[in-house]
């Protein structure tokens, strides 16, 4: 009960309006990409193309995710190589694992004929 | 108002003044708080765990047989790796209608609305709007929560299984799934579902529970009193990531 402070807590200025067009920005444009990805899903076999499609894509939202929404794209640039170098490695280890796996499977498979 | 951590004695006219050398904590690296640069790097170390996960379902995927056949004449079997979108069909209320990804695309929806007011919470943070911030919060949390009703519902249904269940090679029935055995196809598939989507499924309920500590200190005037927002910041980063995450969750394992 130490603090008595007084509730009529009212800002000193006025509350600036809302700038909130970056914002529904690009909520449109992960929306856009999002039902694209449903389109090709729906319309496009099954096949590798299609996957890189989905991929780019994906890559595509989460630019604009890290990019907008976590405010990345206006850090300053020290702060954006520390988080995208780290994160370009594990390209590597996907592509490096996938491969293992189909290796796996090769010899899983073939190893009782 | 000192908040020097340091065991080091002081002397009483150094703490009259704030520190300001380079060497003293008087400036920030990278332009960036404290708070926020933390908060950066955990982001980083769980994305390389969610990156491990999917990395594991591609191997496991890969070391397994795909299914050749034609989508239509598509049934589970334990020997090849189930196509997604036959396995993820069903929507709440709508029993036995083949809605390939329908829930998912919901999920995916309500996750990136959630994402939005957010944004917009952190947005009014800037602006030192009290009520708009409780506004957005309030959403975002309504969000979040949808979402894990979804998960679970759609947990319960995978865990449950379809009318049909899939003919075992003992020459029984087995319907939905648990971590031995599944209806879907190899007992990984499943596992992997559930310790993926189970390990972001547990992210957004730890990011339900900071927005409501969020909320709580915005309603009680906390935030106000510190002059800043900067903490419905720092949790509006780990939201994000939370839906980043879904980004690709919903790629590798429901799209591809």
């Amino acid at each position: 009960m130490a603090q008595h402070a007084p509730d009529h807590s009212a800002p000193v200025g006025e509350i600036p309006k809302p700038n909130t067009g970056w914002i529904w920005k690009t909520f449109w444009i992960i929306s856009a990409i999002t039902a694209l990805e449903f389109l090709i899903a729906y319309l496009m076999p099954a096949n590798t193309l299609r996957n890189s499609i989905f991929i780019i894509l994906t890559i595509f939202k989460a630019f604009f995710i890290v990019a907008e929404f976590m405010h990345l794209k206006h850090e300053t640039k020290g702060l954006i190589w520390t988080i995208l170098i780290p994160m370009s490695l594990l390209i590597w280890l996907l592509v490096a694992l996938i491969t293992e796996g189909n290796y796996l499977g090769d010899s899983i498979q073939n190893a009782f004929k | 108002m000192s908040t020097i951590s340091t065991t080091q004695t002081i002397p009483d006219t150094a703490l009259d003044k704030p520190r300001t050398g380079t060497w003293d904590g008087g400036n920030e690296p990278f332009k960036a708080s404290y708070g926020k640069l933390m908060m950066w790097f955990f982001l980083l170390s769980d994305a390389f765990t969610f990156a491990a996960f999917l990395t594991t379902y591609g191997l496991i995927r890969h070391r397994h047989d795909a299914y050749t056949g034609t989508p239509e004449a598509f049934q589970f079997s334990t020997s090849y790796w189930p196509i997604p979108e036959k396995v993820f069909d069903a929507f709440p209320g709508l029993h036995g209608v083949h809605l390939p990804l329908g829930f998912v695309a919901l999920m995916t929806m309500i996750l990136i609305f959630s994402s939005v007011t957010m944004v917009l919470a952190v947005e009014a943070g800037h602006r030192m709007d009290k009520k708009d911030v409780q506004k957005w919060l309030l959403w975002t949390i309504l969000f979040g929560t949808t979402f894990l009703g979804c998960q679970a519902w759609e947990w319960t249904h995978f865990i449950t299984g379809t009318d049909e269940g899939t003919l075992m090679n003992d020459g029984t029935v087995f319907r939905g799934a648990n971590l031995a055995m599944n209806q879907y196809g190899p007992v990984l598939f499943a596992d992997l579902f559930f310790f993926i989507t189970g390990f972001h499924g547990t992210h957004v309920f730890s990011g339900v529970c900071l927005l409501v500590y969020a909320f709580i200190a915005t309603t009680n005037g906390t935030f106000e009193k510190r002059g800043h927002y900067e903490m419905v910041e720092k949790i509006g980063l780990y939201w994000h990531f939370v839906d980043l995450v879904w980004v690709f969750v919903f790629t590798f394992f429901y799209l591809v």
